[in-house]
């Protein structure tokens, strides 16, 4: 099956500072991929690149089979965006805001009416449909924000450590929602994170340090190859970084793999 | 034009509309500014200035008459900065990368952020312009609809202005400096609140510097605009300006420079 996200060889530098290093990665349709690494990693330098904030200096990336250099706009028409920061006017409703996108993708009042009906209704946001951004909690944000990046059908849906700031319930009630899309076949999901506790055991994970990927495949056969007993201690060996304690992530024994 | 292309337009018009009347102090500043000028300012200094007959006017005029023009593009003025520090405030919260990752080409995007701007420069103006009409300045009626096109140019002129300061400030807080080095000159070294050969009596530089002060002609675009009176002088320094500061704005933020990436990390993080 070929790739709906093919990033080859790309390098990103700031002046001096190289910030992405020859990284090249594919994710399939209908997977869910975990970017992960530390803060500082390159994650968010890669997003800006795949959402074609900054120019590509070097390497290839397509999206749904469409090369960002050749095809910008056919590429980015393809993506469902949610950045780190929240980007939603806060002036406005929820439903003003989801308007609002629903023009910039070009879809018709009738069309945009059927679709933020039924976001709002998945994401349980119909309540507040009429309440302006200001007065919803952290996470209603982020879930609105989820419900913006889908309404016009993405084929790959891109996540910038979308849970920083919330507490843990909202945290993985939105990554349950998020796999939840991913295995109903509704997107492809890019999730970046630093954060080892969102992994599943099926999850395809690229694990990205000082701009350059240190490791990728699925979380339990990475678990296997490297022969570690969970994620933080993967992480943490990959990253050279010292354990903590706490934060274990997945285990060999959620993944079911060997012991 | 594609259905994309004007459904993209359309929702960045109801946008800009919208933020604007749901900050009430906003309309309110906006509508009093030039008021106290033409109440206040205009009640002092008619008796202290004494005007001749200048184009486009026929005959003599009370001082309030004649700033009306200049105070109407004050409000382009200050609505023009005001969306360059709502393009800043949007860069910091992050709704102008929503903006640009809409697949259709920057240019037109920035354009139509140019467009909803005017639009709401002009609103404003003809609010002011009706409530000048109900203190009963003697303004032409029909002028309020000659003087639109002009009122246009000024706003995508001055609102291409913005943008251009907009990516010149890093942060919110430092628009003040545009208050006291770019609104501030702008409006004093201008045609609107005196003409110019008053100004040539005291200086010859100072004179000089209002009249390639782009604003200048769009003060006397407006103000000949309302009497029906062709203005192709002050027109086409006004296109100019226009075309150089929208082309400054296109390069800015044209792709190729990415969002005001700079060297230290990926932007607006």
């Amino acid at each position: 099956m070929s790739p709906i996200l093919s990033i080859t060889g790309v390098s990103h530098h700031y002046g001096a500072k190289q910030a992405l290093n020859d990284v090249s990665f594919d994710v399939e349709k209908g997977s869910f991929a975990l970017l992960l690494g530390p803060n500082g990693a390159g994650k968010s330098t890669l997003y800006t690149l795949l959402t074609q904030l900054l120019p590509l200096q070097a390497g290839r990336i397509a999206i749904a089979g469409h090369d960002i250099s050749a095809a910008p706009r056919a590429a980015l028409a393809g993506l469902g965006i949610v950045f780190q920061a929240q980007t939603l006017d806060l002036d406005l409703s929820v439903e003003q805001n989801l308007r609002y996108f629903a023009r910039l993708r070009g879809m018709s009042g009738k069309d945009a009416s059927r679709r933020i009906d039924a976001q709002l209704e998945r994401l349980s946001l119909n309540d507040r449909r009429g309440d302006r951004v200001r007065a919803l909690n952290g996470g209603h944000r982020r879930r609105l924000e989820i419900a913006r990046a889908l309404l016009h059908q993405p084929q790959v849906l891109l996540l910038d450590e979308p849970t920083v700031g919330l507490d843990i319930p909202t945290r993985q009630r939105i990554v349950d929602d998020v796999h939840d899309l991913a295995s109903d076949g509704q997107a492809t999901v890019l999730w970046a994170t630093h954060l080892i506790d969102e992994a599943r055991a099926g999850d395809r994970i690229v694990l990205l340090h000082q701009g350059a990927v240190r490791t990728q495949g699925e979380a339990r056969a990475l678990l296997d190859e490297h022969d570690c007993d969970d994620l933080a201690t993967l992480f943490n060996q990959l990253t050279e970084r010292k354990p903590q304690a706490p934060l274990k992530g997945l285990t060999r024994q959620d993944a079911g793999g060997t012991a | 034009m594609t259905n994309h292309w004007l459904r993209c337009m359309h929702g960045i018009l109801i946008r800009e509309t919208l933020r604007f009347f749901q900050q009430r102090e906003r309309f309110l500043a906006a509508l009093v500014r030039p008021l106290v000028w033409l109440i206040v300012f205009a009640a002092g200094f008619r008796t202290a200035l004494g005007l001749s007959i200048i184009d486009p006017y026929t005959t003599y005029i009370p001082y309030e008459v004649y700033i009306v023009p200049g105070l109407a593009a004050m409000v382009i003025l200050f609505n023009g900065m005001q969306s360059s520090l709502s393009l800043v405030y949007d860069r910091e919260m992050g709704s102008m990368r929503m903006l640009l990752t809409t697949p259709l080409p920057r240019w037109y995007l920035i354009f139509c952020r140019l467009l909803a701007g005017s639009f709401v420069s002009i609103l404003q103006v003809y609010a002011f312009l009706l409530i000048a009409l109900a203190f009963g300045i003697d303004l032409p009626a029909s002028g309020l609809i000659a003087v639109l096109p002009s009122l246009l140019l000024g706003g995508l002129m001055l609102g291409s202005l913005g943008l251009v300061l907009a990516a010149a400030i890093k942060q919110l807080e430092n628009f003040a400096g545009i208050m006291n080095f770019v609104i501030f000159p702008m409006f004093f070294l201008s045609s609107a609140l005196y003409p110019l050969w008053k100004m040539q009596e005291t200086s010859e530089t100072l004179y000089w510097i209002c009249q390639i002060n782009p604003f200048t002609h769009v003060v006397e675009l407006i103000r000949f605009s309302l009497y029906w009176q062709p203005a192709p002088a002050h027109l086409g320094w006004s296109l100019l300006a226009f075309v150089l500061f929208a082309g400054a704005a296109l390069w800015i933020y044209s792709p190729a420079r990415g969002l005001r990436g700079g060297s230290g990390g990926p932007p607006g993080r």
